[in-house]
């Protein structure tokens, strides 16, 4: 027995390593395969980065030009990825530098750990310097937060960390950890998370649920899907397509739900929502049987409520019970993951054949291409339009890229015409709406995705919030490819200011500089484009670049985002024009 | 037109700093008033139960009670209309000594369940407790007296249906 009491010895010699908290931190992010964070330093996180520059081996970490720079860039990568992004920020400014970010994360679902600074426990409460109350602040916005004042409580707080923020419907987590835990000791020992009590990732499966929505899908005439990012989250995307395929239902995507089916397949019918596709808004109101998959309902989506598919019966698979009759009453709610429900209804789903039905897809599709589409791919005006520029990058990618939007019209430009090919391929602020997302988001996806081409599309609103990561780009040599569309407004507010304020543009014009001159600056290449003639040769130019490379395209100045469905109004009075 | 209900809701939790944080956001967001709360420790050990009063439709109470519940650190979240709790509240009147012979006085407080807690040569305080509507009709009946201070506390409830916590407890663990 000499060699297990030996081996019981070891093992006790490892357990007793004693480490300072700080170092446990580390020590926790590699156990959980994290070894890349995206930060910015202050005085009360100091003890971790100095272990940061100790573990420079075996971890990396981004230095991002400002807070919200590193949580939007955790963002981009924990959505290709599928992984908690990591952050890193100091106490009082540091870290409420990142609450927007961890709003946006929290309302799209995204994973994250967050890891604050705070001074010293005997000061906590005392207005000391740089102290602020982060568990308060953002308490509203995280899926759980807690604040460690004992180097002790590091590594069973680090791992339920990671295991709420990953599970079930992921979320932020934020952990504050103060001065004197980073600076205290502990004897480190892990065991990852795998349960808490109080917590149930994922809610009681019920077979009769499945058999009852399995009932319903079969006797419908005219059943619509609508998925949502729940198929992303997930991992669910075969299981999804087996679905569709077997009970041929026209399917519809949300934002967030893009790229989870390729665009080109038979039945995907679009984008559903305030600028989604025609066909499936309109069809919404005429559907017997709406399917919601892993997706919530948004307003966005549902414009208003009390007309929105009244007539049909409504089936809910999710994984959150607090969102099942939240917004829209359900007949029957399928709870759990949809990876496994989609199993599941497999058994009890018929083949199905859904022509006719399609075919009313089709007829709404033609006059959306007629009066839109065409127009917006193709145009024939003078100005350049968002939409042809998205058909340019689609012809160079082949829809194999990563696509990174902010928030705005060319948001809604990208979600309407980027081609997917792939899932995990559009990165977008739904919720929250975050403008300034997409440049920090494009450098962590690229991050997270080396291999993949990431195109950021913004608008030159919001590249403006976060131009100021052009420095992380020029420091970490990410290879983004950046798309400026200029169209020297807020173009989203101006189109608004245009159909409901009477063309009052208030603060809306915007002044922009030579954003060209401004990524030379950076030593990024770049290029401006104001003819159609040039785009092509432009976009191929960038993507055949290895480096970043930035593209300012001059665009239509009052060019506006069609269709549209306007605040208050049913999802089948969506306006062509 | 939605009715709108007293409701109480019963939400056990584990025993951790900054939940009632979390919990009353929940009632915040949405504009609800709380009209009583209270926390104490719960039949189960390291669980914590609040007790939050609110007036609110049913469908409401539904949506609430699935927020509270999504929280990490929340076991569960139950909530009753009235007729399914048994409940209490307790308040304290303090009153000038003036009046302690006044017999007219004496009657008002001699209510199933008010009495006396003590008496100084300046004030006595009343002690009362029952239900909402037999507190609020003893503060009108002393009232005219001259309150010198006057507290209650948030409600506590018993259930009468059976509420599965502890074998919900059980299970998980
Ligand atoms: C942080 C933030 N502030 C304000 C807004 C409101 N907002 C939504 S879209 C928009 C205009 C965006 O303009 P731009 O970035 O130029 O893009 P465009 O709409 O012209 O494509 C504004 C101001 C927002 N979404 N986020």
């Amino acid at each position: 027995m000499e060699t297990l009491s030996k081996q019981v010895q070891e093992k006790k010699t490892t357990a007793a390593v004693k480490v300072s908290g700080a170092e446990a931190v580390l020590k926790c992010l590699l156990e959980e395969g994290a070894d890349l964070a995206y930060g910015y330093p202050g005085g009360a996180i100091m003890p971790v980065y100095d272990e940061i520059y100790k573990y420079r081996e075996k971890f990396h970490h981004v230095l991002t030009r400002h807070e919200q720079g590193a949580i939007h860039a955790a963002q981009g990568f924990a959505r290709v990825t599928g992984k908690p992004g990591v952050v890193f920020a100091t106490s009082g400014p540091g870290a409420t530098n990142l609450v927007t970010g961890i709003a946006d994360a929290q309302i799209d679902s995204t994973p994250l750990v967050c890891i604050t600074g705070q001074v010293a426990s005997h000061l906590l409460g005392s207005d000391a310097f740089q102290e602020t109350d982060i568990i308060g602040i953002s308490t509203p916005v995280t899926k759980w937060n807690y604040q460690i004042t004992k180097a002790s409580e590091i590594p069973e707080v680090m791992a339920k960390a990671f295991y709420i923020a990953k599970s079930g419907r992921p979320g932020p987590v934020l952990i504050d950890i103060t001065k004197d835990a980073q600076f205290g000791e502990l004897d480190f020992e892990y065991q990852k998370c795998e349960k808490i009590r109080s917590y149930r990732a994922i809610p009681k499966f019920d077979i009769e649920k499945i058999k009852e929505a399995a009932e319903l899908i079969n006797a419908a005439k005219k059943p619509l899907i609508v998925w949502g990012q729940g198929v992303i989250i997930g991992g669910a995307e075969e299981e999804f397509k087996s679905f569709i395929e077997k009970t041929d239902i026209p399917s519809a995507s949300t934002v967030l739900g893009l790229s989870a089916l390729e665009t080109s397949h038979p039945l995907n019918v679009g984008m559903v929502g305030m600028h989604g596709n025609y066909a499936p808004n309109v069809l919404t109101n005429s559907c017997d049987v709406l399917i919601a998959i892993g997706m919530r309902f948004d307003d966005r989506v549902t414009g208003n409520l009390q007309t929105y598919a009244k007539q049909a019966k409504v089936i809910h698979f999710e994984i959150d019970p607090a969102e099942v009759d939240k917004n829209v009453e359900t007949d029957v709610a399928v709870l759990g993951t949809v990876k496994q429900t989609l199993v599941e209804i497999m058994q009890y789903v018929k083949k199905s054949d859904h022509k006719i039905w399609m075919q009313e897809f089709d007829k709404l599709l033609q006059i959306e291409k007629d009066q839109v589409i065409n127009d917006q791919l193709n145009p024939t005006k003078p100005g350049l339009t968002m939409g042809e520029v998205l058909g340019g990058i689609n012809k160079e990618t082949n829809g194999d890229a990563v696509i990174v939007s902010d928030v705005g019209q060319h948001q809604m430009f990208a979600c309407r015409y980027a081609d997917f090919i792939k899932t995990r391929s559009n990165v977008t602020s739904g919720g929250l709406g975050t403008m300034g997302f997409a440049l920090p988001a494009s450098i962590g996806a690229k991050m997270g995705v080396p291999n993949r081409e990431v195109v950021a599309i913004i608008g030159d609103g919001g590249y403006q919030m976060t131009c100021n990561e052009l420095g992380t780009i020029l420091q970490t040599k990410a290879a983004v490819k950046i798309v400026v569309l200029n169209n020297s407004y807020l173009g989203m507010v101006r189109q608004w200011q245009e159909l409901f304020f009477d063309k009052r543009y208030a603060s809306t014009e915007m002044v922009s500089p030579d954003f060209v001159k401004l990524a030379g600056a950076y030593d990024i290449e770049a290029q401006r484009v104001s003819k159609r003639e040039d785009l092509a040769e432009a976009i191929k130019t960038m993507m055949a670049s290895k480096e970043a490379y930035f593209l300012e395209v001059i665009i239509e100045q009052e060019d506006n985002v069609f269709p549209m469905i306007p605040t208050g109004a049913s999802v089948s009075d969506i306006r062509l024009s | 037109m939605e009715v709108i209900k007293n409701f109480t809701f019963s939400v056990y939790t584990e025993n951790n700093v900054g939940i009632l944080n979390r919990l009353s956001a929940i009632f915040l967001k949405r504009h609800i008033n709380i009209e009583s709360m209270s926390v104490s420790k719960s039949e189960i050990e390291h669980v914590h139960r609040f007790t939050f009063v609110v007036n609110i439709s049913e469908v409401l109470a539904r949506k609430v009670a699935g927020q509270l519940e999504k929280q990490i650190e929340v076991i569960r979240a139950f909530y009753h209309t009235q007729d399914e709790i048994i409940y209490n509240e307790t308040a304290l009147f303090k009153i000038s000594t003036e009046h302690l012979n006044d017999e007219k006085l004496q009657k008002k407080f001699k209510f199933r369940r008010a009495h006396i807690l003590t008496i100084t040569e300046s004030f006595f305080v009343i002690e009362a407790s029952g239900t909402k509507e037999n507190i609020d009709k003893m503060y009108r009946k002393l009232k005219p007296y001259g309150l010198l201070q006057f507290v209650r506390s948030g409600r506590i409830a018993i259930t009468r249906p059976k509420m599965e916590i502890s074998q919900l407890l059980a299970e998980i663990n």
